[in-house]
Order: C-alpha cells, then structure tokens, then sequence
C-alpha cells in the first residue's frame, strides 16, 4: 500500500484482525519518507510484516519511474532502520521453496541445507562455502514468492506506454461494484505468463495499455481467492488463501486500492484440502 | 438512359441533392431528359389545375411544405426522409438501386431510431452499500423499554457487558484488532444479544475468517434457568426417537414372519456421550453472526464424534452456517458444528491467564473431575510485565485440555453400552480403553509442548520505548491467530484468524479404511473339479457292479434257504 495513504489503508484492511500498533504507525509515518529520499524512489509501499518467532520484519517495496521494473526491497526490525536486500535469485527461490516452518526473526539464523536439499549442500561445499542458506536469503525469496503469485492491482489502474514501460493510470476512477466483485478485474502485478496463450478472439477484446497482465481468472487453484464486500460494499476486499495473510482493498469508484501482506510467511500447501 | 453517367453529372452539378440543382438553376431540359416540355404551358401535371405561373409558384411550395410535415407518429418527415435516402444513394452507389430502394427505405429508417436509444435512462441500481448503513444504524437506536429491562436486571443480577473497547485498546497496542468501527458496532452488537438473551456473563471471543463471509463470535453463559429448559428439549427428542424404534420393532415382527435375510451381526461402536451444557467442552454457549447488525444465531453444543473428526479435516469455513462439511473422514454435521468444534479446540487450548489469578474453590486435588471450577483469587498480586514476558510459567491454562476421546473427562463407553445389550452376551467386542488423563486445569503454559523446534508460544512486550506502559503480549504458535494480552489485572483472550492449527508438516487427510478380508479359504468350501464325462461313466459303472453283486448276492442267500 501506499506509503502516504497508510493510516487510511490500515483502517480497511483491518477486517483480518492483524495490523499495526499505534507505535509502529508512527515509526514508519516517519521513517518511509526518509527512504524515499535516500534512495530517490519515486513510489514507497510498505508491502506488510512477516511474523517470525522471536520478531518480526517489517517489509517495504520502492518504485522508480517503470513502476513494472524490479522493486528494491528493505526491511527492518522496528520500522526505523531500514536494510536494502539484494534481488532474488534462482537458487535463493529454489532452496527457500525446500525451507519449511516459521520464520526465526533474527536476519542471520542459518538453516542448516544438509538436512534439506542434500544436493546443494554439496554443491556449496564443493564451492567453498558452508552448507547453510541465512534467513535473510529466504526472507528474499520469500518476498519475491508473494508478488509474483499473489501481488494484485486492479484493472485499469497502470497503463502500459507504447515505449514498454508502465505508468499509473490518471484517468483510472475506481472499478464499479459490478466489476469490484469479478476475478477477471484484477491481475497480478508480475510478468504475464498466460496472456500469449489466449485465443485470438479474446485478445480482440483486450486493450493493450491496460491489459497486459495476468488476471486472476485462470489461478489455479481455482478458488484459491477469497473475495467479500465489506460495509455493504464500501469496501472490496480480497484475500489470498494460498500466502494466507495477503489482503487486498479497493474502495469502488475511487482510486484507493492497495496490498499488504501480515503472516508468517509461509505458503499453505494445505490450499487443496482446505476448498 | 442513353447518356453515360459522366454526362449526368456534369448535367447535374456535385450536390446529390436533386432539389438544390432545381433551386440553383437547372437550365433548358435537353429533349432527353425526363421533365422535357413539362414547362411548357399545356404540358405540366397540374396543368390542368394551376395554369398561372404565380399559383405555380405557391403550389410548389405548398407542396413542400407538406413533404416537410413531420409525422405524428415517428417524428420524421418525407422531405427530410427522401434526402437522406438520395444522400446515402449518392454515397454508395449500389448496383440495381431501384430494386432494393424499399430496403434503403427501411434501413434509413432505422438508422434514424437508433440514435433516439440513448434516451432510455439505465435502471436505478440500489447499492447494498445503503442497506448495510441501515442496519448499522439500527444497532444505535436505544430501546424505549429500558427503565423495565433495568429492574429486572437488578433482580436476576446484572449480565455484565464486556468492555470491548478496552479490550482492543490493549490489542491495538500490540497491533491486533479491527479498525475502531468494527468494534464499536461489535460492542453495540453484544448489547443487544444481552439484551434479547438471558445471559448471565458475555465475552467477545474473537472473529473467525471465511471465503464468503466472516463470523463474529459471542462466548456466553446462559442464566441457570433457560439451559435446563434445552435439556428438557433434548430429552423429548430422545422419547420421540424411541417411540419410533417401538413403532419399527413392531414391523419387524411382522416381517420375519415372511422370509428375510439374516441380520447383520454387526455393532458399531458405542456413541460417547456429549458432556452436560455447563461443563466440560460445552462450558460456554456461543452466537455467531456474519456482521455486527445480523442476528446472532446460538450454535449447538459440541459432541465429542464432532471434536475427533475436526482433529483429522482441515476445511476453509464458507460463512454460511448451514452449508456442509464435505471431507473424508465425513464430519457428523454441518459448517456449525465444525465451527463449534473448532472454537472448543481453540478455547482449550490458547485461553490463558496470569498464574494465580484464578484458583480452586477447594484446596484438595484429588478428583480431576471436581478441578472443573474456579474462581478469582482475591489476594492475585499481578507480576511485572518483564517478567510475564520472560517467563512463561507466569501464565497458566484456565480452560479443561480435551482428551483424545472428545471430551474434557474421560468416560468409559463400555458401561453405557450394558444398558442397551439385550441378546449380546458377547462383552469382548467393547475394547478396554485405557482411562484417559489430561493435564490439571490450572496447568503453567511453560508445560506446553512446542513442534520440532517451535516453541508453543511467543512472548513480547508492546513496546521497548516505553517500559513502564507496556503491555505483555502472548501469541500462539500452535493455533495462530490465538492472543492473550496482561497488563496489571487486566488480561484477556482472543483469536483472529480462519480457524485451524499450525502444523509444521502438511496436512495429510486420513487413509480409506483397508479393503475387508475375504473368508478364509479351507477344504471345506474350497472347489474341487468337476468330474469329466469319463469320471462319470466310470463311476456309474462301478456302481451298478456294485448293485449287481449285491443282488446276486442276494440271490444267492435265498436261493440257500
């Protein structure tokens, strides 16, 4: 969500029972505009808090101009000082999907890889390095698991320039609550994978600038979203029942809408049982 | 025509308009051109009528102001209607024209209409949003009756109303809690349960998460009076169910006088009993609605079948009370019970306290069935929050741990089972289990086992900043969602989340039963070949040797005497 329409974003997504203490409010209201500056982003989402055992990270994403490129993370321990983590690799997402259980809170915990993937183990040995993946690593990949799978905005909210790269929409005024109540009117905020294998006949519907990505229709599970209207319909909110503690809002006919994640981090391979 | 097409147009300048060529000046007609000598006197078709060229003159117009005439009925008119049909002519040139001028026609005129669609407003959508506020509203409104309602209650003893915004002012320092709208209307919502119920304490127990909606759950204790008249319903249902055994034994009789298959020697195993409303897992009753503003719906007590088979099945809670819980093993009941057995999980196993506050009524621990109750330490002096972060052994459990079998004491189900043995002498088939114990009642949570390398709970402070104001905050590892908060005397319980344990393997759902085994196969019924033919003559031959011998043996004997 929004860095700077915080408070009110909190107040809507807290039909989850999980939020953010008056203390922490306060810290990040201070903090993330002091990021913003350091690092010259243009956008700051305080993307949500991941709950260890004996603490808990708190997550926030910047943007630069191509809202679409690569995000930098940065987390921190008491929304004060906040640590850049590097980009997510394809080993550190491999090996963090083999990783189960809670999440410690102390960024430097090493998971021991011999008891999990033998087969890295060794090949980190052969290179000289110890058999241990640090919590920090799969806090990354973790991170980056959540957005891409689960890390929606709703249709027509970014528009995609004929030069490639994506840009909020200004003309965007809010989905209507017909539409707020459909799948087909939200994607997935990550490189599409399932826009080519459409049929002509759909893609002849389809808007260029506005739909160029995935919705979530075709997520498999099926039913793996959990959609409600809140309030009677003042507010839409979608929750994910794969990454249990994702929450999506969107207030119909305005611009607010936004994402944040306060779980533990781990993914409920339960899902299919569960439906 | 004769003439090619280019001829007419220079004849007839760009506009297609016909009428506006005859206004700009058309020149002499050519002998071929239709009209030729029309304007000659004697030669037009009203010549007979108009023969003066000033009357000419006005018949003209006359005539055009009647093909501007618009209709009454569609709101057009001819002249403009004739434009539009040579306009669109002219445009498309199509082949044949004055064989499809009548679908020109038409299409013009269709044309013309659908323009005139616009004007159909869109029907008046009435957003849910409005009938949402109503009912929020509704939960303000005061009840006119209340001086009444006041002196009862001071009779009966007043149902003390829990001070839901307090309690999530705590939470809310540790981050947990719904926005403050929520719970006011929460707050409201429980007034009014008081006060359509008789209640004697209430407690806001937490909020539950489903796909289609959520539930808001009240725990409750009844006033002593109303839970007996449940038990008095229940009893009836069970006099009815036996009147209707009576009835189908009667049949029976009649019927094994005809022929009937043998009956099934099977018994299942004996039902244990649901333990009494006031104890055990049915300590408390609990209201659920969807939304502050819905009516509060009574959930039915827990039985025990239902708390075993919601230990293996790990479903998402739809929202609507009544739809059904579809897993294997198949749960004996429907989304209220499941719902009702996750909330006595949950209770028994994350409702906490600060050590000491509550104590037994007795000093003497020797029945674990008389620790079921307890009451408020008077001389409870609360320790420092550091401390109750530190050390889990200041908290301690005040709700009954369930057993294995479903309940909170165990109970042997071979003795219920004598009562309903008639014919059945064989006792081997109820299996001796072993007596079950749990833990005491006011056991320390530093006792609680963790998973792997989980502890069962988290502890923290709210705050490091502020020592002196912080509260302590406990989170559950085992039933996430689960909080418990202290701060001096004050502490409470409460679980957001959508209901289901924490376990660090996945859920592996229960395995079919084994396929039954065949009877055993022996000589006895084991087939043997049948004979072959030459078997078969061999055999009767040997037999009627046999016979044969016999009678003349026979013979023999009589022929001696």
């Amino acid at each position: 969500m929004e860095a700077q329409s915080l408070p009110a974003a909190l107040a809507l997504v807290a039909g989850g029972g999980v939020g953010l203490s008056p203390e922490r409010r306060a810290a990040l209201g201070a903090s993330l505009p002091l990021v913003q500056r350091d690092y010259r982003f243009e956008r700051v989402w305080f993307w949500g808090c991941i709950q260890g055992l004996r603490g808990a990270y708190y997550i926030a994403e910047g943007l630069g101009p191509d809202r679409a490129a690569p995000r930098c993370r940065l987390y921190s321990l008491n929304c004060l000082d906040w640590s850049l983590l590097t980009p997510a690799t394809k080993e550190m997402l491999a090996l963090a999907e083999q990783v189960k259980g809670r999440f410690q809170g102390d960024p430097s915990f090493e998971y021991n890889l011999s008891e999990i993937n033998a087969e890295a183990a060794a090949r980190l040995m052969e290179s000289g390095k110890e058999p241990v993946m640090k919590e920090e690593a799969r806090l990354i990949a973790t991170i980056e698991q959540i957005d891409r799978e689960v890390g929606i905005v709703p249709r027509g909210a970014f528009v995609k320039t004929p030069l490639g790269s994506v840009h909020e929409n200004r003309h965007f005024e809010g989905l209507s609550l017909v539409e707020a109540k459909k799948l087909s009117s939200y994607f997935h905020f990550t490189e599409p994978v399932n826009l080519k294998n459409k049929t002509l006949l759909e893609k002849a519907n389809l808007d260029p600038s506005i739909d160029f990505l995935d919705s979530l229709e075709h997520d498999i599970p099926r039913g793996s979203w959990s959609i409600q209207l809140e309030k009677g319909g003042t507010v839409v909110v979608l929750r994910s029942l794969l990454w249990l503690g994702l929450t999506f809002y969107h207030v119909p006919m305005t611009k607010q809408f936004g994402y944040v994640y306060f779980g533990t981090g781990e993914k409920n391979l339960d899902l299919p049982f569960m439906l | 025509m004769d003439q090619s097409p280019e001829f007419d147009l220079s004849q007839e300048p760009e506009s297609a308009d016909p009428q506006d060529a005859y206004e700009r000046g058309h020149g002499p007609y050519q002998p071929h051109e239709p009209g030729y000598g029309l304007d000659q006197p004697g030669y037009s078709p009203y010549e007979d009528e108009i023969p003066d060229p000033q009357t000419r003159m006005l018949a003209i117009k006359n005539a055009k102001a009647y093909l501007l005439k618009t209709s009454t009925k569609s709101g057009l008119n001819l002249y403009d209607h004739f434009a539009n049909i040579l306009t669109k002519i002219l445009d498309e040139q199509p082949t044949n024209t004055v064989d499809i001028i009548e679908n020109i026609s038409k299409d013009v005129k269709w044309a013309q209409f659908q323009k005139k669609m616009d004007t159909l407003c869109d029907e008046h959508l009435v957003p849910p949003t409005f009938e949402a506020s109503e009912k929020y509203k509704a939960l303000f409104i005061k009840e006119d009756g209340e001086e009444e309602h006041e002196e009862l209650e001071e009779e009966m003893g007043q149902p003390s109303l829990p001070n839901v915004m307090e309690t999530a002012f705590y939470f809310e320092q540790a981050g947990i809690g719904l926005s403050k709208d929520e719970s006011y209307y929460i707050f409201l919502a429980l007034k009014n349960l008081i006060n359509l119920q008789p209640i004697q304490t209430c407690r806001f127990w937490g909020k539950i998460l489903g796909l289609e909606m959520n539930y808001i759950i009240a725990e409750v204790q009844l006033q002593e009076g109303e839970e007996e008249e449940e038990i008095g319903e229940e009893g009836e249902e069970i006099v009815e169910e036996g009147e209707k055994e009576m009835g189908e034994a009667e049949e029976d009789e009649q019927k094994e006088q005809e022929a009937e298959p043998p009956k099934s020697t099977y018994k299942p195993p004996p039902e244990i009993p649901k333990e009494a409303n006031g104890t055990g897992t049915n300590k408390y009753v609990y209201f659920v609605c969807n939304e502050p503003g819905t009516p509060w719906v009574k959930l039915p007590p827990v039985t025990p079948a239902q708390i075993v088979c919601a230990r293996k099945i790990k479903k998402f809670f739809t929202g609507w009370l009544n739809s059904p819980v579809v897993s294997f093993p198949p749960f004996p009941g429907n989304e209220a019970n499941y719902l009702r057995a996750q909330i006595a999980r949950i209770s028994a196993g994350t409702h906490v306290s600060p050590t000491g506050f509550y104590q037994f009524e007795n000093e003497d621990e020797e029945d674990d069935e008389g620790a079921d109750t307890y009451e408020e330490n008077p001389e409870f002096e609360p320790p420092p929050v550091a401390e109750m972060v530190e050390s889990l052994a200041t908290w301690a459990h005040h709700v009954k741990g369930i057993l294995k079998q479903g309940r909170c004491v165990w109970i042997n189900p071979s003795q219920k089972s004598e009562e309903n043995e008639e014919e059945e002498e064989e006792e081997e088939e109820g299996e001796e289990q072993q007596e079950e114990r749990g833990p005491p009642l006011l056991t320390l949570i530093s006792e609680d086992e963790g998973m792997k390398d989980i502890p069962a709970w988290t502890a923290q402070a709210s705050t490091d900043l502020i020592p002196q104001y912080s509260v302590a905050i406990l989170q559950s590892n085992r039933w996430p969602g689960a909080y418990a908060f202290a701060s001096g005397r004050k502490f409470e319980n409460i679980y957001f989340g959508w209901g289901h344990k924490y376990s660090p393997e996945s859920h592996t759902p229960a395995l079919p039963p084994p396929a039954q085994a065949e009877f055993p196969s022996g000589p006895g019924i084991t087939e043997t070949i049948d004979p072959t033919v030459e078997e078969e003559m061999a055999f009767k031959a040997a037999q009627e040797e046999a016979l044969a011998e016999d009678e003349e043996g026979e013979d023999e004997e009589e022929e001696d005497d």
